[in-house]
């Protein structure tokens, strides 16, 4: 039931998660709240099946679905820094329009309805590290993986780096914490909007790519099956810390490869594929039941 | 150096229809504390925002030790050596001070922060300036006196020469504006000039060299501060007279109208109550006042009595015991209550006029109807306060944050003094408000005395709750340390007590310095020589108080910053 294989599997799973709850950490940070992870990375999905498809490089599909995730965020930077739109709103829009539009773009450009897949279409393969695959069981569960996991475990420190060693990463986080404040020193606070919410739509991009060159080599209408919504929920979680945003991006890896791996045990899938959602839920319980005890303690000792 | 370090010359700015700044001249002297004076809507804070670079002047020039200078931007002022601490903190609560210094101007190794110059730069400054405070303190843990400082080492750190501070003293204690005021002379002494902005004479009269008054965009009067009467200012501010220090006739109390026995509320902290058995009575007729430090209970009194805070002991209204009772019921059985934050707790800013007025009418007729409120009848009401009671807005519909602060004052006091209640509590009826406005409040709470009703007044104010009172009672750590008839009410004896000197005896030099802790109120009422006298009674003991209240307020904005955060 618990082997290598299992947390292998759960590394995998969690990439996609990761990917996009970094991204979300990243706008959170900036004071952007970005629902619109599920549909950024739906259209980094579609985007990299199609890249890869019609050049025949997986790596060009990962370079199409980066750079379709970060011009597809432009419309909520537009409409949330430019226009002062509602985030929310805006993110709803987002996320319905992705599924509507890869749905469309899917019959237009691959003529097929559903999903669409084929032997020929480059995946990405998986990357063995040496000496590191030699080491038994850590080797099974840490080599192998696709060259975007290991970006993905990168990107964890990169981001712990640049916010909180770098300048630029002290002026976002004012930038989220008191706009008016950091505008008064001079800093552009809507640069900086835009500047987390396109970073954050590559990420997405990124994540679509792992999701559909990754973990399968397939696209498939509405693919990302909430993964995006999962990767909101690790946000808040992680309390917006790389490494907060890490630990529940684990926990929510484990429970989909937990969940699968219940299918073995001849469980029906309708209920193992629920699995991840209900850690979800009772991670939004705990969350919340933690939220309000803080509260609680807050007002008997405000007042 | 014998150019103006500012001189702002023939300044003119317009927002449509209104003149905010009309051919303003202003020039500040190198090395002095310049005030510049006047009531909200004068149009001071246009004219620093103008110098700061924030607004750009329809006409006019500004000249900084002699060079003229155009700033399109507040970088620009800043590159030139202006700096600004705006109304409210620019403070990013979660991060150490130090962060707070750099942030926009941070020092680099290899491309990182580097934090150790950033905090041996910041603790130099903050060592040569004499301030309280270490670098890697978290700024939401800090009394508000505190992060003001560091409003100001943001400036010092980013070189300014030239400081603005914009109504600098509104959120602080009177200790603490006499911190601020220290360290400002101490600024004033090495060679920065300093500009502040505010609209309360003592203030003016306390720390600076020289004044500026604005009215309806004008310059009423400018010179040095030592030749100029405080009824002279407060004249230029509103153009008539104004008498800032009457003291109201005396009431006729009658029957106890609000009886409290040995009230306890629990404090923050275990081990201190916030209120310690304080047992008091209010007659019919009769204005009781509470003097203090912020921060001695007070607050939680009004609470506890209000039934916002639990506590013990026993609240009786006329003949009705309210302990246990909740707030509906309480206000149901005689008690209105005028509550310190008016933005917070006694108006939803967002609501309208009409809806902030019929607030605590609205559960009986004529406004609620079978059930439902009637729109015709609230608005009649709301239109009722409007017109007695002067309030300015729009009208009835418009949102309550539309008024300026008097206004949105006059509105509560116009709707809590309309329930007719035999018991009033107010708390700080004229913080934030303009001069002129001062006077009609207080006109129309000794007016509700003398109907018949009994008043408990709380005022950080030393001179409001003198002139005011007929009894003076004075609050330290929780407790009713003093009482005092209005005939015996003398500010010397009352600021002693203030700061913990009652009822034992202290020495005479603690006395003068409790009195400068509490410097705003006295000033008030001592009139001008003892005024400045006052003012630089700053010693240990008003610092410790200081440390008292800061204390107190550090809990509450940690406490919400974390809510925040969270």
């Amino acid at each position: 039931m618990i082997d290598a294989a299992l947390f292998s599997s759960a590394l995998g799973a969690l990439t996609p998660i990761l990917l996009a709850a970094l991204a979300g950490a990243l706008c959170q940070r900036a004071g952007v709240f970005n629902i619109s992870l599920e549909g950024t990375m739906l259209v980094g999905c579609f985007a990299g099946v199609a890249g890869s498809w019609y050049s025949g490089s997986v790596w060009v599909g990962v370079l199409t679905a980066l750079l379709a995730g970060t011009a597809y965020s432009l419309i909520l930077a537009v409409g949330t820094v430019t226009f002062a739109g509602d985030a929310i709103v805006l993110g709803v829009a987002v996320n319905l329009l992705a599924v509507g539009l890869t749905s469309f773009l899917i019959q237009t450009v691959f003529g097929t309805r559903g999903s669409f897949s084929d032997p020929t279409l480059p995946g990405l393969d998986p990357v063995e590290i040496p000496l590191l695959r030699d080491v038994p069981f850590l080797g099974e569960v840490l080599s192998g993986h696709s060259a975007l996991v290991y970006v993905s475990w990168i990107a964890v420190p990169v981001l712990a780096l640049v916010l909180y060693r770098l300048p630029v990463g002290l002026r976002l986080r004012g930038v989220g914490e008191r706009p008016e404040a950091a505008a008064s020193l001079g800093v552009a606070v809507d640069r900086y909007r835009y500047g987390v919410i396109l970073a954050g739509g590559a990420l997405c991009g990124l994540a679509g790519a792992q999701l559909a060159l990754g973990n399968v080599t397939m696209f498939s209408e509405n693919m990302t099956a909430g993964r995006g919504w999962i990767a909101v929920v690790a946000v808040m979680l992680g309390r917006a810390l790389p490494w907060g945003v890490l630990a529940a991006s684990v926990l929510f890896g484990l429970a989909e490869a937990f969940g699968f791996r219940l299918q073995g045990i001849g469980l029906p899938q309708q209920a193992t594929d629920a699995a991840p959602y209900v850690v979800t839920l009772l991670a939004l319980f705990v969350f919340s039941a933690r939220l309000r005890s803080r509260r609680a303690t807050r007002r008997t000792t405000v007042t | 150096m014998t150019q103006p370090a500012v001189q702002l010359t023939g300044i003119v700015k317009r927002f449509g229809e209104l003149l905010a700044n009309d051919h303003v001249d202003l020039t500040v002297a190198r090395g002095e504390i310049h005030a510049l004076m006047g009531e909200n809507g004068a149009g001071k804070s246009t004219l620093m925002s103008i110098l700061y670079g924030l607004l750009r002047p329809d006409a006019g020039t500004i000249a900084l030790d002699g060079e003229p200078v155009v700033f399109d931007s507040a970088a620009r002022a800043i590159a030139a050596g202006i700096g600004m601490v705006q109304q409210g903190f620019a403070l990013f609560d979660s991060m150490p001070v130090v962060d707070n210094v750099i942030y926009g101007a941070e020092p680099t190794r290899r491309g990182l922060l580097d934090r150790r110059a950033a905090t041996a730069a910041v603790s130099e400054l903050v060592e040569r300036h004499g301030l309280r405070l270490a670098p890697t303190d978290r700024v939401g843990d800090l009394p508000i006196g505190v992060r003001q400082q560091v409003e100001i080492l943001k400036l010092l750190y980013r070189r300014a020469r030239v400081l603005i501070l914009d109504e600098p003293t509104a959120v602080l204690t009177p200790a603490e504006t006499e911190q601020l005021f220290t360290v400002l002379r101490d600024l004033a002494a090495d060679g920065h000039t300093v500009l502040l902005v505010t609209h309360k004479l003592h203030e003016v009269t306390a720390v600076s060299d020289t004044v500026t008054v604005l009215r309806d965009g004008k310059v009423t009067m400018t010179g040095p501060t030592s030749a100029t009467g405080r009824a002279e200012l407060a004249s230029a501010m509103t153009g008539r007279e104004v008498d800032l220090d009457r003291v109201y006739p005396a009431g006729q109390p009658g029957a106890e109208a609000l009886t409290v026995t040995g009230l306890t509320v629990d404090g923050r902290a275990a081990g201190r109550p916030a209120v310690d058995d304080v047992s008091l009575s209010v007659r019919a007729g009769e204005i009781v006042g509470i003097a203090g430090v912020a921060g001695n209970g007070q607050t939680e009194l009004v609470a506890a009595i209000a039934g916002l805070l639990p506590a013990r002991g026993s609240v009786t209204v006329g003949e009705r015991e309210l302990s246990g009772l909740g707030v509906a019921r309480r206000r149901a059985a005689g008690l209105a209550h005028i509550p310190e934050d008016r933005a917070e707790v006694g108006a939803a800013p967002g609501a309208r006029l009409t809806d902030n007025l019929a607030t605590g009418f609205h559960r009986r007729p004529p406004l609620l109807r079978k059930g439902f409120l009637r729109s015709g009848a609230m608005r009649t009401h709301a239109e009722r306060i409007i017109e007695r009671f002067g309030v300015r807005a729009p009208g009835p519909s418009a949102p309550m944050r539309t008024l300026s602060g008097g206004n949105q004052q006059k509105a509560i006091l116009g709707r809590e003094l309309t329930h007719e209640a035999p018991v009033l509590l107010v708390e700080q009826p004229t913080r934030g408000v303009d001069i002129g406005a001062v006077v009609g409040i207080h006109t129309e709470l000794i007016a509700y005395r003398d109907a018949g009703h009994a008043v408990l007044l709380v005022s950080a104010e030393l001179s409001e709750v003198l002139g005011l009172a007929d009894r003076v009672l004075v609050m330290y750590e929780g407790r009713v340390v003093a009482e005092f008839p209005k005939t015996e009410a003398d500010p010397h004896a009352i600021g002693l007590a203030m700061a913990g000197g009652a009822p034992r005896g202290v020495a005479g030099g603690t006395a003068e310095d409790s009195a400068g802790g509490a410097a705003g109120g006295v000033a008030g009422a001592a009139g001008g020589d003892e005024a400045d006298v006052v003012g630089d009674a700053t010693g240990h003991a008003s610092e410790n108080m200081a440390g008292d209240t800061a204390g107190d307020t550090t809990g509450d904005a940690a406490e919400d910053s974390g809510g925040g955060a969270a």
